[in-house]
């Protein structure tokens, strides 16, 4: 039987790998959700620059008091329209003004670290992936999030970036050959004819117009934003993952228990 | 006991105790695979009590429930609790169900006195997969919306005019809508009272028959001078704590799950569903929860003839019908897999990579080399039913022994 078993998962095993296939590269945000400061840092981030399109409309303020910010930090620094504290963190903006001015309505960001694969990691490299496209009505596009319609609000931090193709020629679904320039990547093609076909790559992004923040400090903002998305898209994280601690130390202890309550009632039984 | 006297004299307290506990001789040799009945019925009061409160706070309409469902995520207090216990729970809920018919399926727990006991168990799997289905399009989500709009479909695939209009009569819109939230919700709430009264059938039914053994062996052929089969033990105490020992195994697998990843890497929670509906924007790929994944796999597997997906849906329904003649298919002359032979042994092996495999193939987006695989899989798994009356027969089987066995 465990023959069989081995036999058929090997004969399947090239199929596996399969699943994982073209999928973006994302960098590591490394964040820590019991980083009050980043999450603070994040959301005065995400009320000034993130808010004016985005809303996080199932969070309320309030929650910001369970990292650190008191009543008067939250309605005098990130409240900028009044309100109460209880408020839900809506926005002004119609959906259907939205869609008119970008094409679609900005999602509201609440649950995006779960909703996209990668999480935070995918926020991080969204916020980074940022580089001039002409063709692009904001005259921008995104190495992870391709022809994406909104314009990269954070350029004056991290300066403007402009793309380092890579050519590659595929055949049958598969990559044959690689080049660093069109022109002898198309005579390649040229020369194989029929069946071959040049694919434009974003190799890796160059600095061209420095912004007002070295790249470490600009890495410091993403990894801001995406350690306070990630928060707020589950805010109770670290609180179940401690009380999970207590309730499986606990279970074990009645499961040690219950054995030894049970090896005694059965102790007779042969 | 003056009490229990005046007790009995109204109700038959004493009476039912005794006859479906403390005297209900259970055989002695049960092993691993018997834990999962009683988790089952753990996992069913666990959803309709963590359900109840649950329903206490959400909104079934459309413009409220993805909202009210964040609402009780934070802030109610131990809201994400409830929800998380309850998500978990439906996947839980399968899985010790699929271990407890596996059970039943290598011990012959289906065969002559129990068929009709094993037909309750599949109504009871039926009726477990609509609560289900109908649950998963309360959050109201992505996945929650384009599921329900892909399996409501498959009726309007039924021919002869009957398909269009009974879709509709489903859904009550031309689309999932409001109005098929609010049906779902209602729906969802009431089947699992219709499933613990299910459960209660199937209980009177064992006690009836009494409990199989890993063995296979009648325990009742071989009673004392008191009438009690040599074998036997009382349920309780005897497999009340027992059981109290695999409860307590199960809870900390649960609560690891719970407390440490609800979602399961997408499996139980998956990522397009943190996503609301949006009836104008289809997800690249619409797949069910892990549970249905292996149906979904035989739906799909099937191209449509006659411009008609009807024969996918004949599959895939077929699927689960073929489980109510499984006690009339085996026809060993044994029950349990310890005394068959290898060839039954070998067809269980299949069957279990079979399942397995159309999971994980009901998840992936379709590929001709997948589509094919779910083609030849989804062969095998009705090759395993409908060949198991000759092969069953022709297997070389041993000697039952007389006594359970250790």
């Amino acid at each position: 039987m465990k023959k069989l078993i081995a036999v058929i998962s090997l004969a399947l095993m090239p199929l596996t790998g399969m699943a994982s296939g073209g999928e973006v590269h994302l960098e590591k945000a490394n964040i820590d959700l019991s980083n009050h400061a980043a999450i603070q840092r994040g959301a005065k981030l995400f009320v000034n620059y993130c808010m004016g399109c985005h809303s996080a409309k199932y969070v309320r303020y309030k929650l910001l008091t369970e990292v650190g910010l008191s009543q008067t930090d939250i309605e005098d620094n990130l409240m900028f329209s009044g309100g109460k504290l209880g408020d839900l963190m809506t926005i002004s903006m119609t959906e259907t003004d939205a869609s008119t001015w970008f094409g679609a309505p900005a999602p509201d960001l609440t649950l995006t670290a779960r909703i996209k694969s990668g999480g935070a990691d995918w926020i991080y490299s969204y916020l980074k992936g940022f580089y001039l496209d002409p063709s692009r009505p904001m005259g921008v596009n995104n190495t992870v999030f391709p022809n994406v319609g909104m314009p990269h609000v954070l350029w004056d931090m991290q300066g403007i970036q402009v793309p380092v193709y890579r050519y590659e020629v595929h055949h049958d679904g598969h990559a044959v050959a690689a080049f660093d320039s069109e022109a002898e990547a198309d005579a390649y093609v040229k020369e194989k004819g029929e069946g071959y076909r040049l694919e434009r790559l974003v190799d890796h992004l160059e600095m061209t117009l420095p912004g007002s923040m070295t790249p470490p400090e600009y890495d410091q903002v993403a990894r801001d934003l995406a350690t306070f998305l990630a928060y707020i898209s589950e805010p109770m994280k670290l609180e179940r993952q401690r009380m999970g601690v207590w309730v499986i130390l606990f279970l074990v202890v009645f499961t040690v228990l219950a054995y030894l309550m049970k090896k005694e009632w059965w102790k007779d039984i042969h | 006991m003056s009490f229990m006297n005046w007790i009995d004299e109204r109700f038959p307290a004493t009476k039912v105790w005794n006859e479906h506990l403390a005297q209900y001789y259970a055989p002695k040799n049960f092993n691993f695979w018997y834990f999962f009945g009683s988790l089952a019925m753990l996992v069913l009061v666990l959803q309709i009590v963590t359900g109840v409160w649950l329903a206490m706070l959400y909104k079934p309409s459309a413009d409220d429930a993805f909202a009210s469902v964040e609402y009780i995520m934070r802030d109610v207090d131990y809201g994400w609790l409830l929800r998380y216990l309850h998500s978990t729970g439906a996947s839980a809920f399968f899985l010790v169900v699929y271990l407890h018919m596996f059970r039943a399926l290598i011990y012959g727990s289906h065969r002559r006195p129990r068929e009709l006991l094993w037909i309750i168990g599949v109504i009871i799997y039926v009726a477990m997969m609509a609560t289900a289905f109908m649950g998963y399009l309360l959050p109201w989500g992505q996945m929650s919306y384009w599921g329900a709009q892909v399996i409501v479909n498959l009726f309007a695939a039924v021919p002869f005019g009957i398909g269009e209009p009974l879709s509709i009569w489903i859904r009550g819109d031309y689309v999932i809508s409001d109005a098929t939230l609010n049906r779902f919700f209602a729906l969802h709430f009431l089947l699992p009272f219709v499933l613990a009264a299910l459960v209660f059938i199937h209980i009177v039914a064992l006690h009836k028959v009494g409990s199989n053994n890993p063995d296979g062996i009648e325990i009742k052929k071989n009673k004392d001078e008191n009438g009690i089969p040599k074998d036997g033990i009382p349920f309780h105490p005897y497999y009340s704590v027992k059981d109290i020992v695999g409860i307590g195994v199960f809870m900390i697998f649960f609560s690891a799950i719970v407390f440490f990843a609800p979602d399961f890497y997408g499996l139980f929670l998956e990522p397009p569903n943190f996503e609301p509906a949006n009836p104008l924007k289809t997800p690249l790929h619409i797949a069910p929860v892990w549970y249905f994944t292996p149906f979904y796999a035989m739906l799909r597997a099937v191209p449509p003839m006659l411009n008609s997906q009807f024969p996918g849906v004949v599959v895939m329904f077929g699927a689960i019908i073929v489980l109510f003649f499984l006690p009339w298919l085996d026809r060993s002359p044994v029950k349990s897999i310890r005394y068959k032979g290898p060839i039954f042994k070998i067809a269980v092996a299949i069957f279990v990579v079979t399942f397995v495999m159309l999971a994980w193939l009901g998840m992936q987006s379709s590929t001709p080399a997948k589509t094919l695989l779910a083609q030849i899989f989804t062969t095998l798994y009705f090759a395993f039913f409908l060949l198991m009356p000759f092969y069953s027969k022709m297997d070389k089987t041993k000697p039952v022994p007389e006594r359970v066995t250790k």
